[in-house]
């Protein structure tokens, strides 16, 4: 379903998606009947930190999803640095919903972030001692180097939440792509993540996240993507991000007093 | 007891035991992990149609025809499972539970409506096995482990079985990473290029293998025992993945030496004179130390329930 991507990357034309991180043309995904994502075009700035926004439901974490190949899409193309998404797995790093996982799983915290060296060590590569430095680096960075033989289960949402983040650190990826981050988190979590992902851009790393409280997309993100099964806006939150637009997005599932409310802190 | 009696009599059922027990005990560590466990409980039961269908085709109990048979049919069954689980939405349990008694009856009217009673084929046999029948009558001692002569002589079950567990034990060991990864994040091993798919299909396949094999040798009960119990049980004593698998092969082991002595000698100790089924004392000490596990286990709680979740 992907197979296009390719040949767009060398075709010349006005709009040059090479350059782009994470472009997406037309892409529909659908769980049963209805669509999920309905022919949506998104095109993800380079060195920048994007929020994907919208109400429950609206197809967000399905259109991160399908972009990945975790789920299949019914049509539609990606490109990751204007290549197919297979060619460029290694400079993606994607962090899943913390309640995805079971996270009764037998393993400690450092076998989590080692298996973000998947692609590094390969099927049976020995996990040697600059791995697990890297492993435990990326711990330190996240404020989790003291629980590195901790079973994950032992843990508290926003520590695990910060033990998926090191992982995807540990990838040492192009492209992060985190799906609800800071869900149910405590605000020591929310703060570490919200700066390990200042310092990813900082660094030139482009940053997408699916985020779901408005009253921080000001303070944390560069570019809004609203979606509602369609596209409703894309682009710089000064402009993206209006009144006008939530409303498109949220239709009457905003309080109208939430609106204005956020109405006056965008003025 | 000397080396004249035990060789014959008792090595070799206990070796197919031991090998029965951890070829199976293995994947099942990773079934139990993806909720899956019921598939070695599915795939012993659904072999009995493929067997019974192996010996109406050939006519008779000959070991290649009805390893394929139970083969086949443990393949249509696995497909079957899948097929139903993600075109009708529904959770993996439901999909085995209705492929798996459906087979099952369907083996056995098959069974009862043919003429079996010439040859060593019942309902009973499919699920205690026969394990005190695998003896080893060319032996002599100990020393006929170095004679060609007498190791011809070796029931076809003991290499069989050996086989199996090596093939479970190398795809284990090579895929052992990628299994990890997507068991515990499914979505996250597809980002890394994994192919989740192919790769739980092998499991379920070499899962099916293991199964097959033990099936042929002693009967359904061990090989439902030990999917589940020695996984379950070396799960509360351990909070890593390769500590679980060694737990599981250790309780394994122990199920099955235990399992079948205490079948042999435990009646009689008792002051009774028969011998109970060995298949069945296995499986009851399996679930012996899993209850222990379970009472006593140092990471028996469930601590993986995220908070707020």
């Amino acid at each position: 379903m992907l197979e296009l991507a390719s040949n767009l990357g060398q075709a010349p034309k006005a709009e040059d998606l090479s350059k782009s991180p994470l472009s997406i043309r037309g892409l529909t995904v659908s769980y049963g009947q209805k669509p999920a994502v309905f022919s949506v075009d998104m095109t993800v700035e380079a060195g920048k930190m994007t929020a994907i926004i919208g109400p429950n439901g609206a197809g967000k974490s399905t259109m991160l999803k399908a972009a990945l190949g975790i789920v299949p899409p019914v049509s539609g193309q990606v490109q990751v640095f204007g290549r197919s998404l297979d060619e460029q797995r290694a400079r993606i790093a994607y962090v899943p919903q913390r309640a995805s996982v079971d996270w009764d799983f037998p393993t400690r915290v450092i076998d989590v972030v080692l298996m973000g060296l998947y692609r590094e060590l390969g099927l049976m590569g020995r996990v040697r001692a600059k791995h697990r430095a890297t492993a435990m680096d990326c711990l330190a960075r996240v404020g989790m180097g003291d629980f590195a033989d901790r079973q994950i289960g032992q843990l508290s949402g926003g520590q695990q939440q910060r033990v998926f983040l090191a992982r995807s650190l540990a990838q040492g990826a192009d492209l992060y792509l985190l799906d609800e981050p800071f869900a149910g988190v405590d605000a020591a979590t929310e703060k570490a993540i919200i700066s390990v992902l200042k310092s990813l851009r900082e660094a030139g790393k482009t940053v997408v996240v699916v985020h779901h409280d408005l009253a921080t997309v000001n303070d944390y993100f560069d570019n809004v993507f609203l979606i509602n099964t369609r596209k409703v806006a894309e682009g710089p939150v000064a402009e993206a991000f209006t009144a006008e637009t939530l409303q498109n997005a949220y239709g009457g599932r905003l309080a109208t007093a939430q609106v204005d409310q956020l109405a006056k802190a965008l003025a | 007891m000397n080396g004249e009696e035990f060789v014959p009599l008792s090595l070799t059922p206990l070796l197919i035991g031991v090998f029965a027990a951890v070829a199976c005990a293995l994947p099942g560590n990773f079934l139990l992990l993806r909720k899956q466990a019921l598939i070695g409980d599915a795939i012993s039961h659904v072999v009995l149609p493929g067997i019974v269908v192996a010996f109406l085709l050939t006519g008779a109990i000959t070991a290649l025809p009805m390893m394929l048979g139970a083969a086949g049919a443990a393949i249509v069954a696995v497909v079957m499972i899948e097929a139903i689980r993600r075109l009708g939405k529904i959770e993996p349990g439901a999909a085995m539970g209705v492929v798996f008694t459906t087979m099952f009856a369907g083996g056995v009217l098959l069974l009862e409506q043919t003429d079996t009673s010439t040859v060593h084929l019942d309902v009973e046999h499919a699920l205690y096995g026969n394990l005190e029948s695998l003896i080893w009558l060319d032996a002599t001692g100990w020393s006929s482990l170095w004679d060609i002569e007498a190791l011809a002589g070796l029931p076809a079950e003991l290499p069989r079985m050996l086989f199996a567990l090596i093939g479970v034990a190398l795809f284990i060991a090579v895929f052992w990473r990628a299994l990890k990864i997507s068991t515990f994040d499914e979505g996250f091993a597809r980002t890394q290029g994994i192919r989740v798919e192919a790769l739980g299909m092998a499991l379920v396949i070499t899962a099916a293998v293991a199964a097959v094999a033990a099936f042929d040798a002693v009967g359904s009960i061990i090989v439902i025992a030990m999917f589940i119990c020695p996984p379950a049980a070396a799960r509360m004593m351990t909070n890593t993945l390769e500590g679980q698998l060694g737990w599981s092969v250790l309780f394994a082991v122990t199920s099955a030496v235990m399992g079948y002595v205490l079948a042999g000698y435990g009646p009689l100790w008792l002051g009774a004179y028969d011998a109970v089924s060995a298949a069945g004392m296995i499986a009851t000490v399996s679930g012996v130390i899993l209850a222990l596990a379970a009472k006593f286990g140092p990471c028996r709680s469930r601590t993986g329930a995220p908070a707020g979740a």
